[in-house]
């Protein structure tokens, strides 16, 4: 009896992901091996093999999307970890007034990415938005920019609502991180002669580590957060210059149609995020054991 | 002296980040209160004597302008974010206690086979979410979507609650065992107290996540009777054009509810993450 508790406890929260997850996944990978299309139900029997994986490998479009994906996720995540490390380095040196700008700084993490996509949409128009608003009143800029229509702006753009939105998350953690750190190694250190910089570089740092990799695990977790942004902000445009996978995606099937296509590239961006999770959870571990 | 310049300038740069930080947010709410001329015109933003409540009263119907459902997004995101957080919460202290307290067969594959579920992207996930609801008559239905946001939550819950309730020493509920106590009444009285920081922690992080969902609930949800708020945000949006003053408003009601509840309990939320997250 008392062997099957922990089964038992575990039993109402392996049947809803079952199948809220795992059927949905199956279902999909067998849809990605057929022709179906949302239009003619029917066509989910025509099983056509590896055909839309094929077709995937040979198209461009997707490649260039799957490598924007990419570079999207190591600028942001890049990106948010040197900003987060600053902010928790900046927060740590105040004495008074913590909590009340610890609060301040998770007030972009409230606000759900959709919003945060129309809100940047709104800050970067060429018309309205206030971003060209104080480039011209404040800077004396005679045109606008044109932030959301030109390609590589626009990318420039996405990131920067991205990274708003998320560098909190990394901030609060290594501020954690550097409040829960003992003391005496930095005096130690202080002591022996390191400079600022040295005891950073070799006592807070690999300190801090765990905290770094814990972050980038949770992140890592949403990632596909980003798609809320990117179709809002641009859907993928201009002429597909910040078209991700998960735009590509959604496009393919809802828009298109093709949802065996569709999953088929889902499937590949399902395996994508897994292998940056797998990646930083194994960079936590072996932090965790080089600390600890 | 040079310490007096160095808190100065410790503070400047507090400030400029806070400002960089606040504006985005803030940005939003100012507009929520321009009338879209001054907003499409692109009038000074610090005017404030054009600022009104009217969009608030358009999007809530009373300034006889054809009304959106916004009360009815409101209640339905309500609705479902509070039965998925609950219901997680249940589901996940049961599963969390499960890791904390036994050793079982299979144990660590279960954990990360839990956690990975959380890795895949809603999107490559509503495709056959959607096609399979519909076949189960699920579209469109508050089971349906409460039964996403549960799945969605139940793993990081579970996360969370383990790391907390590993904190909670086993000593206690064993004592409260030998004077007397069942088991359920050992958990109920001795850890579930204990652990509350943690439930509220991670009771915190399912709302948010599911008040704030969209690429699953714009497929999964159709009629006023289930749309939540992040969804009805695209009511805004026609073909070419956006009612910006509109939907700065509609994002102050979304924004609301979120603040007041991460702020009651933002001291929990910052030990969830680390606790739940660090010691391992």
């Amino acid at each position: 009896m008392r062997r099957s508790w922990p089964y038992l406890l575990l039993l109402p929260a392996l049947l809803i992901v079952a199948l809220v997850v795992l059927l949905p996944l199956v279902f999909s990978l067998y849809s990605s091996f057929t022709a179906y299309r949302l239009t003619r139900p029917d066509s989910i029997t025509r099983f056509i093999g590896f055909a839309n994986y094929v077709r995937l490998f040979q198209d461009m479009d997707f490649w260039w999307a799957f490598g924007r994906t990419i570079l999207f996720l190591t600028i942001v995540l890049n990106a948010e970890l040197s900003l987060g490390l600053g902010l928790a380095l900046l927060l740590e040196q105040v004495t008074r007034g913590q909590r009340l700008l610890r609060t301040i700084l998770m007030f972009p993490m409230m606000f759900s990415p959709i919003l945060v996509g129309f809100q940047f949409k709104f800050m970067f128009n060429d018309n309205i938005g206030i971003v060209n608003y104080i480039l011209q009143h404040g800077f004396g800029m005679q045109e606008s920019v044109p932030w959301l229509v030109d390609g590589r702006l626009a990318l420039f753009a996405l990131a920067v609502a991205e990274i708003w939105n998320s560098t909190s998350v990394f901030a609060i953690l290594l501020l954690a991180g550097l409040m829960s750190m003992p003391s005496d190694p930095i005096e130690a250190a202080k002591v022996d002669g390191c400079s600022a910089w040295q005891a950073f570089r070799h006592v807070t740092l690999p300190y801090l580590m765990p905290f770094v990799w814990i972050a980038m695990t949770i992140r890592s977790l949403e990632v596909g957060r980003a798609f809320d942004i990117v179709k809002i902000m641009t859907n993928g445009g201009p002429g597909g210059r910040t078209e991700l996978i998960w735009t590509l995606m959604a496009r393919t099937g809802y828009v298109d149609g093709r949802m065996g296509l569709a999953n088929a590239m889902g499937y590949i961006s399902i395996i994508l995020s897994m292998a940056f999770t797998v990646h930083f959870f194994a960079k936590l571990s072996a932090a965790r054991r080089h600390v600890y | 002296m040079r310490k007096n310049v160095r808190q100065a300038l410790l503070w400047l740069c507090i400030f400029l980040a806070m400002g960089f930080i606040c504006m985005p947010g803030l940005w939003v709410v100012l507009n929520a209160f321009r009338p879209n001329v001054a907003i499409l015109g692109n009038e000074n933003p610090l005017n404030f004597s054009s600022y009104t409540l009217d969009n608030f009263r358009n999007i809530l119907g009373l300034g006889g302008i054809q009304p959106l459902p916004v009360l009815a997004y409101f209640r339905n995101s309500m609705i479902i974010s509070m039965t998925s957080t609950v219901m997680a919460l249940v589901v996940g202290l049961a599963g969390g206690y499960a890791f904390a307290r036994f050793h079982f067969r299979g144990k660590n594959a279960m954990f990360v086979g839990l956690m990975l579920t959380r890795a895949i992207p809603g999107v490559a996930l509503s495709l056959p979410i959607f096609i399979i609801w519909s076949w189960l008559g699920l579209l469109d239905t508050m089971p349906g979507v409460i039964m996403v946001y549960l799945a969605m939550n139940v793993p990081f819950t579970i996360w969370l609650l383990d790391g907390f309730l590993r904190q909670v020493p086993q000593e206690l509920s064993q004592a409260a065992r030998i004077d007397g106590c069942t088991a359920w009444q050992a958990f109920w009285k001795v850890e579930f107290p204990l652990a509350r920081g943690g439930i509220a922690a991670a009771g915190i992080f399912a709302f948010l996540t599911s008040w704030n969902e969209f690429a699953l609930a714009s497929q999964l949800t159709r009629s006023p009777d289930t749309k939540t708020m992040p969804v009805a945000l695209m009511d805004f949006t026609a073909q070419f054009t956006i009612d910006w003053a509109g939907m700065c408003a509609m994002a102050v009601l979304i924004i609301i509810p979120a603040l007041l509840l991460t702020f009651l309990v933002q001291k929990h939320l910052i030990a969830g993450l680390t606790l739940g997250g660090v010691k391992g």
